[in-house]
């Protein structure tokens, strides 16, 4: 029992550390054809996330292959059903995947224009159907007791779906802003700068509208109003989310920086906390929804995944922070000269 | 349109391109390493450029790998939803360790390695790419051991009308799993010291970079001696395990039909399945069979005659696959001690260094070849003994899995295509700066 909301919040956190950190490399790649005037400007925006973007993707492969191990029902009526948004998602990873390393081994202005497209491509697609697939979970699936889907892929495009797939984008691009902001001087850095501004002041009113749209769509507030305590994680995420907009004008990147990030895991926690304890919701009959209790695997399964990630993870995190760290300068043209960059 | 049918080959060809690349970076990060370690050691600059170069081949591959990776983690659940319910107690943990004790620190430091070249020192550079070397072996591990439970599964009881884990020690040391990481990860090793020495012959022919490639060539041959060697050994305790645990496909492995004691092993044939006996069978060696199953030439072996027609595997590509593999690996033993004796002599030995470029393909058809006998051979069992293939699918329509597949062929050609022409820029254009 214990166990098994411990893996429930696991879970959670793996996704929300994966929009985190994926997430503001899809911004930087969301915002890589607006923001790229010149070559020496889209290879600095490149080279921002050059050294980070493999082991932040790592979190999604993470997060699958815990939803694997410790609720497997989830991942095999989960990437059943939702197949084709899955599939495009993976296709565009491919694509971007290759794009970065790909586009400076010929030096053609033909060829780099076609690996740009899929800079962009690969990961505004991914926010987007993210958003999309996590919205219509909030709503629940239609799936019956057999994991048989019986809805049709295109319904995903609902009204809420699609405010949920325009919110990841605009949290995304903001957080791949505000890492912009950290990686870049001169002239690009004023103009992410200017941007990072404008984009907040879509960001906050979206934010809102969700919110409020998410009380006539989904159940996410039963469990608030249950736990009233619960609403300071929503005050909190809120806050993280205005405060960013003083660290910028403040010149505090680094703070605006983690600012967004905390919206970022806010936001899905907000998610996460209203499913409580479906996983997965089917919206033919709640009988259907797999949770923390019908989904999960075996106690003694749950018990050494448990060691595992206890031990790993913090691990993982350590490293990777140092890595952070180790390439948080900002980039200049100078950087670009030497052999090993993108 | 049999989604059943459709997956499978979507599976099939995802993780056949997934190994097309996989194998190249288990062995060349060993490889890099060591250069690069030597060069942190003498601070002679021509490490330094076998470093760089071998290391950008390295990365180009690298990046297909990865982008080919992230499919198969998830087609558990998108096409085998049916078989990930029934074994995710016990499967799905060896995928989620793989992520998190190993693919985590390969990406990360891979990330350290390309962009940390003026800010650490030489031995922390060179220390890099040994953890680089160490993840990815490992993440081969995991996933083997994975393989490993579905070839022979242990540690695990029927409950809850699903497979649960009941000991995690006989699943980790599974005798079946062990034997696939020593066969397959020195196989990565074995093929990257082939594909170095086959790269290096051919700069080496032209008589260009000579310093450079007769190193990189001296260093993959002794590689090439030990692993090929090693390989074979490991593969003939391979098929005594099968001999024991998978008599079918052992059988499908030899085209053996008919149960007796001193089987005998063919050189040639063409199986028949239809009527359950070989169409045309040339050379027979009575025994060996018997031997190579239970190194007994008196041993009776199992014919696929007295195996139910319902648990046979295809035969064709089971037979054709093992013959090709063994093949390849007498051949590469043969062109590694060859080359021994030349080793202080390759200039002079044009014809060697010319069949060493050629030799440059077989080991990756090896590779995918022994993928087909243990993939093939296990059919129709997803999990040998315990679960079917047919009924390990998705309840999903099979014209969603049409047109995956066919998004899959096309943009794995298509990057796959493109991904091979800049490995043969980048290895035509030879390592920068250098002039001896
Ligand atoms: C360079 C690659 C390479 C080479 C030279 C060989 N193999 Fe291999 N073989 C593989 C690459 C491989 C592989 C791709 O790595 C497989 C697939 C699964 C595995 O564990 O290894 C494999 C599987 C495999 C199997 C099936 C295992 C099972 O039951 O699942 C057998 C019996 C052998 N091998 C035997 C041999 C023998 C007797 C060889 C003698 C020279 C040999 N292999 C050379
Ligand atoms: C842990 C590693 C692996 C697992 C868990 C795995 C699992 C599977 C599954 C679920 C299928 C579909 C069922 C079927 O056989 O039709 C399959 C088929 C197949 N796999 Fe693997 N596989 C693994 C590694 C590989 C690799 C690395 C290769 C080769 C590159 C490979 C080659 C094949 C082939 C050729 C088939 C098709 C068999 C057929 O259609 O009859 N497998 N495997
Ligand atoms: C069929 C099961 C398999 C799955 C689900 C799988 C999954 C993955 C994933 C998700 C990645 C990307 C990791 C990253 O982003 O860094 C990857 C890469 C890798 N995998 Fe696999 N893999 C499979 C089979 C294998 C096998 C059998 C081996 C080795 C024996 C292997 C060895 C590797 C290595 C070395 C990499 C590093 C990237 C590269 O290929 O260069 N994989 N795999």
């Amino acid at each position: 029992m214990e166990l098994q909301i411990a893996w429930f919040f696991l879970w959670g956190l793996l996704w929300a550390v994966f929009f985190m950190t994926d997430g503001f490399d899809f911004g930087v790649g969301t915002l890589y054809p607006f923001l790229g005037k010149s070559d020496t400007d889209k290879r600095i925006m490149i080279n921002s996330i050059g050294p980070l973007w493999d082991g932040n993707e790592v979190w999604l492969i993470t997060a699958g292959g815990v939803t694997f191990a410790a609720f497997p029902q989830v991942y095999a009526t989960m990437f059943s059903t939702l197949y084709t948004p899955l599939m495009l998602i993976l296709f565009a990873l491919i694509f971007r995947g290759v794009a970065f390393e790909f586009r400076g081994k010929i030096i053609n202005n033909s060829w780099k224009k076609f690996w740009d497209i899929f800079i962009f491509l690969g990961s505004f697609l991914p926010a987007l159907l993210f958003g999309v697939a996590f919205a219509n979970i909030f709503q629940g699936i239609p799936f019956d007791g057999q994991g048989l889907y019986h809805g049709n892929t295109l319904k995903l495009l609902n009204p809420y779906g699609l405010l949920g797939g325009l919110l990841f984008v605009l949290l995304f691009m903001q957080h791949g802003a505000n890492w912009l902001n950290i990686k870049t001087t001169g002239d690009l850095q004023k103009r992410t700068i200017a941007v990072s501004q404008k984009i907040w002041l879509v960001l906050v009113p979206v934010a809102v509208i969700f919110l409020v749209a998410s009380y006539f769509y989904t159940d996410l507030y039963t469990n608030f109003f249950k736990t009233p305590v619960l609403f300071i994680e929503i005050i909190i995420t809120v806050a993280a989310l205005l405060s960013m907009r003083f660290f910028i004008a403040g010149q505090s990147y680094f703070k605006a920086w983690f600012a967004s990030a905390l919206t970022i895991v806010g936001a899905t926690f907000f998610g996460i906390i209203g499913l409580f304890p479906a996983l997965f919701p089917s919206s033919l009959d709640k009988a259907f929804s797999l949770t923390a209790y019908n989904a999960s695997s075996s106690p003694l399964t749950l018990k050494i995944m448990l060691g595992v990630v206890l031990v790993f993870i913090p691990l993982v995190i350590m490293y990777q922070a140092w890595s952070y760290n180790f390439f948080k300068h900002p980039i200049t043209e100078n950087d670009l000269n030497s052999e090993e960059t993108y | 349109m049999d989604p059943v049918f459709l997956s499978r080959l979507q599976f099939a060809a995802a993780t056949m391109f997934h190994f097309l690349f996989v194998p190249l970076t288990l062995g060349i990060t060993i490889i890099i390493a060591y250069m690069e370690t030597k060069y942190a050691r003498t601070g002679d600059k021509i490490y330094l450029q076998m470093t760089k170069f071998w290391g950008k081949l390295f990365l180009i591959n690298f990046a297909l790998g990865v982008v080919t990776g992230i499919t198969l983690e998830f087609q558990f659940g998108t096409n085998w939803s049916r078989y990930s319910e029934f074994v995710g107690d016990v499967f799905g943990s060896l995928l989620a360790i793989e992520a998190s004790v190993a693919f985590f620190l390969e990406s990360t430091f891979i990330g350290i390695w390309i962009f940390g070249w003026k800010r650490l020192s030489a031995k922390a550079h060179a220390g890099v790419m040994w953890v680089i070397a160490f993840a990815s072996n490992l993440s081969g591990v995991w996933i083997l051991t994975a393989n490993g439970f579905m070839q022979h599964p242990v540690g695990y009881t029927i409950r809850n009308g699903r497979a649960e884990l009941t000991d995690f020690f006989a699943v980790l040391f599974n005798y079946h799993g062990i034997l696939q990481i020593f066969h397959t990860l020195p196989s990565g090793l074995l093929l990257a010291s082939f594909v170095i020495m086959g790269i290096s012959a051919y700069h080496l022919l032209k008589k260009q970079h000579v310093e450079v490639f007769t190193r990189s060539f001296k260093i993959a041959l002794v590689f090439g001696v030990i692993c090929s060697i090693f390989v074979a050994i490991i593969g003939d305790l391979h098929g005594v395990n099968a001999a024991k645990n998978q008599p079918a496909k052992l059988a499908a492995m030899e085209a053996h039909w008919e149960t007796q004691t001193r089987a005998p092993i063919v050189l040639f044939a063409i199986p028949d399945e239809k009527n359950e006996r070989n169409s045309i069978e040339i050379g027979s060696i009575p025994g060996i069979l018997s031997f190579l199953g239970f190194h007994d030439f008196n041993a009776t072996v199992v014919g696929l005659k007295d195996i139910p027609k319902d648990e046979r595997p295809p035969v064709l590509p089971v037979f054709i696959g093992f013959r090709l593999m063994v093949g390849i690996g007498t051949v590469l033993i043969l062109l590694s001690l060859y080359g021994l004796t030349r080793r202080n002599k390759l200039l002079e030995s044009p014809s060697y260094l010319k069949l060493m470029v050629l030799a440059i393909p077989l080991p990756y058809i090896a590779m995918e070849m022994g993928w087909v006998v243990a993939e093939v051979g296990r059919q129709p069992w997803i999990v040998y003994g315990v679960l079917r293939t047919a009924q390990a699918a998705s309840p999903i329509e099979g014209i969603q899995v049409l047109i995956s597949l066919i998004g899959f062929i096309a943009v794995y050609g298509l990057l796959g295509a493109i991904g091979f022409y800049l490995m043969a820029k980048h290895v035509k254009q030879g390592p920068a700066g250098s002039t001896i």
